[in-house]
């Protein structure tokens, strides 16, 4: 590959962990299409961190959103070559900051039944209750909790639950739309 | 009106006006072979698939039309994947249909099961695996749109065998419909005005311009613009090997071939340029050679109808994605309307002319005692050859030899294997193009190593008589690798010797129902050229034994700068043939 810089949006993600861009991808949803995406990075090299996919509200059509590790990729080059593939209909690089990016996660984690030795239930209770969470499931000594948010929270969060033991965690990878058009209001505030 | 599956491919491939199918059946494919017994089109049965791709292939080449094929499933398809590929890397309009098995035994490692659309999806522009009879119309009326426009490819169309044999109402889609059911295609052809004026005005003040003509001034049939372009800027030409023949190698203009065995004056024109104005070319590394170090000084203008290769490589000035003869005819209108006067090039053509001078393609003449030199074989075949000859080559020396010492001047008359390198490429790609231009006399320059791939494809030549001429430079050899062991590793040769007599071509082309003939004295080439090129009525092979010390210069060894070209030794400062 090129090895060309990337040519558009490079940012830091809240976690500090890579750079990364979001792409969407509108795609004819049809049998094998998924797979040509992905068999295209894995023949031009192109190094993918997330893919998450779902039919879109015309039914003809499936959104795959792709995260991508700019350190490694050329998104110029990915989006042209994911061009060229015949059932690729349309294709947005998502600019930091003008998308809503979400993510979800299922965390099975440690925890003590009441009046055993360890954190509480209580406490990662709590630790779940304030980042706006909830508890899915719960077994005697652990609980499956979930939280959708940001990429960045849902690293904060990971990061706080380590110390009591996770058992088991599943993420979703991204999934993100454009910021809807609000000419009057105030760009660039909080989210990304 | 009522068709089974198989009516309505063979009907379909009639109404995308399909003269001839190279194939063989089989069981999956079978039930394809009955309808096309009634049919207009010519079937020309293979010996081996891989025969039928690559014919398809040189009847596209020399046709500018897609070429079919049709192959039964699992072996038969995987058999043809080498001949995708080529395609694929050559951007070269084929579609390919091939058996399946039935649909309720997909996935269960049915006899002949192959997962075809999976191996073949990054070797194909696109592929397809039609699972109902009432698609097939518009499967086949979508392959020949996508392999035909945009960047050319091959196509694939897998139709499971139970899908052939049931019945449908019959339903040729409209444009209209064609246009809907390919929401996520729509190919460029205009290029942007606004890069358009841009890549004049370079043009305009460059003081050493190159065009770097590619492959896709022949897709695109801009060789007249081309030509027009290269005379308004009075800009020299390189044609690369997949561009020979885009330009007249007799224009003044024309400096050849660049690259790793270029013409020395193609290759530092290129280098020294102050302006590389790019059109349907993609920077291959055999171009370039080390990237790094190639045309430091160059601006770029960039015209290709695959966004993707606008800075895949080296990064555009001017990148301007478009059809190469819109683009060109835009340029030259531009050109003509702003009445500016081009910069001054009175000293680059003085150092052009000075590198021609001196570095012209040279080869040593025979010495009494000696085999043939596969150059001098090259230069009598060219010098008898009728006009318009199609030429065909293999991949190795003789390829390069082929591309460096025959003169085209005509777009269509050069047929070979440039981005895959196919060993094998060269029988049955002078047969499809015999196919595909009876008119044309066809002669294919092919290695020894080579012609052992995939010779059996004269079988194929006698039997549906189609007089190709297959001149084998029989070096004894792996001629190319040969090369590469001589200079970089030391002459330790390692596997690549082959014996000029076994087999004996002579004996091997009369069993396949050719002609043949074994030159081993100068004397005997041209008469025996003649005689071949007398002969219409089946194929002709001839046995000429190459001295298999001859090298390919000029050479650019893989991984160097373009500028540390290694040209003949007798070039060679100290060498007798220096010219001061
Ligand atoms: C299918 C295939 N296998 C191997 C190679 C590697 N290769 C490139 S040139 C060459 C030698 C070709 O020998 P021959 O046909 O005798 O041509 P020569 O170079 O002697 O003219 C080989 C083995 C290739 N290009 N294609
Ligand atoms: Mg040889």
């Amino acid at each position: 590959m090129s090895g060309a810089a990337p040519a558009t949006g490079p940012w830091v993600s809240g976690s500090g962990r890579a750079r990364h861009q979001t792409i969407s991808v509108i795609v004819e949803n049809r049998a094998g299409v998924l797979a040509r995406v992905s068999a295209l990075f894995a023949r031009r090299g192109f190094n993918i961190i997330s893919l998450a996919v779902a039919p879109t509200d015309d039914e003809s059509f499936s959104r795959v959103t792709i995260v991508v590790d700019l350190e490694e990729t050329s998104v110029e080059q990915l989006t042209k070559q994911l061009f060229k593939l015949v059932n690729v209909v349309k294709i947005t690089e998502m600019v930091p900051g003008e998308a809503i990016e979400r993510e979800l996660a299922l965390v099975s984690v440690r925890c003590a039944p009441p009046g055993g030795p360890g954190p509480s239930r209580g406490e990662v209770g709590e630790l779940v209750r304030i980042f706006g969470g909830s508890v899915v499931d719960v077994g005697h000594e652990a609980l499956t909790v979930m939280l959708a948010g940001q990429p960045s929270t849902l690293d904060d969060f990971e990061e706080l639950l380590r110390p009591y033991g996770i058992i088991d965690i599943q993420r979703t990878g991204r999934v993100a739309l454009p910021k809807l058009e609000r000419p009057t209001a105030r760009r660039g505030a909080g989210h990304n | 009106m009522q068709l089974t599956g198989a009516q309505a491919l063979i009907k379909s491939l009639e109404m995308e006006r399909t003269e001839v199918v190279f194939g063989m059946p089989g069981g999956a494919i079978l039930p394809a072979y009955d309808p096309i017994l009634d049919s207009s089109i010519r079937h020309v049965l293979v010996r081996h698939e891989q025969g039928a791709g690559h014919m398809a292939e040189g009847y596209a080449q020399v046709t500018g039309r897609p070429g079919v094929c049709m192959v039964t499933s699992g072996p038969g398809a995987t058999n043809l994947v080498t001949a995708l590929c080529d395609a694929y890397m050559d951007s070269v309009p084929m579609v390919a249909i091939t058996g399946q098995v039935a649909r309720p035994v997909i996935g269960t490692d049915a006899f002949q099961e192959g997962d075809t659309v999976g191996i073949t999806r990054s070797v194909t522009k696109h592929n397809e695996l039609v699972m109902r009879p009432e698609d097939i119309p518009l499967a086949v009326r979508q392959a020949f749109l996508l392999a035909s426009t945009g960047r050319p490819g091959p196509v694939l169309l897998d139709l499971p065998k139970d899908v052939l044999q049931s019945t449908t109402e019959w339903h040729w889609p409209d444009d209209t419909e064609l246009a809907a059911s390919l929401p996520g295609y729509k190919p460029t052809t205009k290029g942007h005005p606004r890069m358009v004026r841009e890549a004049v005005r370079l043009m305009t003040g460059a003081s050493r311009p190159v065009v770097y003509a590619g492959g896709g001034i022949l897709k695109a049939r801009a060789s007249e613009a081309l030509r027009e372009l290269a005379e308004l800027l009075d800009a020299p030409v390189v044609t690369t090997l997949m561009a020979r023949g885009a330009f007249p190698d007799s224009h003044r203009a024309c400096l050849g071939m660049p690259g790793m065995h270029g013409n020395y004056a193609a290759i530092m024109a290129l280098q020294e340029a102050d302006l590389i104005i790019a059109l349907g070319a993609r920077f291959d590394d055999r171009v370039t050679g080390r990237v790094a170090s190639f045309a430091p000084g160059a601006q770029v203008v960039h015209v290709d109808i695959d966004p993707a290769e606008l800075g895949k490589i080296r990064r555009a000035d001017v990148p301007i994605v478009g059809d190469c003869r819109l683009v060109i005819e835009e340029m030259v209108r531009v050109l003509r309307a702003s009445g500016e006067d081009q910069a001054d090039r009175r000293a680059w053509w003085a150092t052009i002319d000075d590198w021609r001078q001196r570095f012209p393609l040279y080869y040593e003449p025979q010495l009494p005692g000696d085999l043939l030199k596969p150059q001098a074989v090259i230069e009598a075949i060219r010098d008898a050859a009728p006009e318009a000859t199609t030429l065909v080559a293999g991949v190795g020396q003789h390829q390069m030899w082929a591309s460096q010492y025959w003169r085209f001047e005509q777009p269509g008359t050069w047929v070979n294997s440039g981005g895959l390198g196919t060993m094998g490429f060269a029988v049955p790609a002078a047969i499809g193009a015999k196919v595909g231009r009876p008119d044309r006399t066809v002669w294919a320059i092919d290695g020894d190593g080579c012609f052992q791939m995939t010779a059996q494809e004269l079988v194929t030549a006698s039997a549906e008589r189609i007089p190709v001429k297959v001149a084998i430079l029989n070096n004894a050899y792996l001629g190319m690798v040969r090369q590469w062991q001589e200079m970089f590793y030391e002459e330790r040769y390692s596997e690549v010797y082959l014996s000029p007599d076994l087999p004996d071509y002579v004996k091997w082309a009369e069993a396949m129902g050719c002609a043949a003939f074994r030159v081993e004295s100068p004397d005997d080439v041209g008469p025996v050229v003649d005689k071949a090129n007398a002969i219409d009525d089946r194929p002709v092979v001839i046995d000429f034994r190459t001295d298999s010390r001859e090298k390919v210069f000029p050479m650019v060894p893989a991984g160097a700068s373009n500028s540390d070209v290694i040209v003949h030794p007798a070039l060679r400062p100290g060498g007798e043939k220096v010219v001061q």
